[in-house]
């Protein structure tokens, strides 16, 4: 009974996080901050998901799988989504500022 | 009480996907291809949730072999992007 209430519980949590994501990607303002969006609240989203996966299964493969899945995330999405704002920044996409310009 | 957890496993399956559709806004209209690239990261990050939480939903361990596999194709599918986009000379530092 508390098993099932802790695992809808991470579900909803993930999808809340996706969401969260989703709405950031709509509404920043310009490639860095959309992706700054997509990294945290989508990597945390997944492993909320993944975490109530392993408690539904808890046998040792799929436990075992699920852990190997969530490593694979967490070390990809920061490593794509610096790869494509560097080439971003490279190529000169402009970035929001404030009416004043930066650091004031 | 087991399928109370399958239909909201089901559920959040199903919003996944919902919020996903809304990320499509973001590839159709995004002013640069970088948005466009982030879409579809993002949207290919929710069909591995999807896929997730459809394995134990539908109680099929194998589809968390085809979230792994979907997982290391949409990595390289940014990285790929990213690397071959890069200009070194656009660069000052």
């Amino acid at each position: 009974m508390i098993l099932s209430a802790v695992i809808i519980l991470l579900a909803a949590i993930g999808v809340f996080f996706t969401f969260v994501a989703a709405v950031g990607v709509l509404r920043l303002p310009d490639v860095y901050s959309r992706s700054h969006a997509v990294t945290k609240a989508d990597t945390l989203g997944v492993g909320c998901s993944i975490l109530a996966v392993a408690l539904y299964f808890g046998t040792a493969s799929e436990v075992f799988r699920a852990i190997v899945l969530l490593l694979f995330v967490y070390y990809t999405n920061p490593t794509a989504a610096h790869a494509i704002t560097r080439s971003a920044y490279s190529r000169g996409v402009d970035i929001w500022t404030t009416e004043e310009g930066p650091n004031q | 009480m087991n399928e109370i957890v399958t239909t909201a496993l089901v559920a959040a399956a199903a919003l996944v996907v919902l919020t996903s559709v809304i990320v499509l806004y973001r590839v159709a209209v995004g002013p640069t291809t970088y948005d466009r690239v982030i879409g579809v990261n993002l949207i290919g990050t929710s069909i591995v949730m999807v896929l997730v939480l459809l394995a134990a939903a539908l109680d099929r361990p194998a589809y968390l072999d085809i979230a792994i596999v979907y997982a290391l194709l949409n990595f390289v599918l940014s990285l790929v992007v990213g690397r071959f986009t890069y200009d070194p000379s656009g660069v000052e530092w």
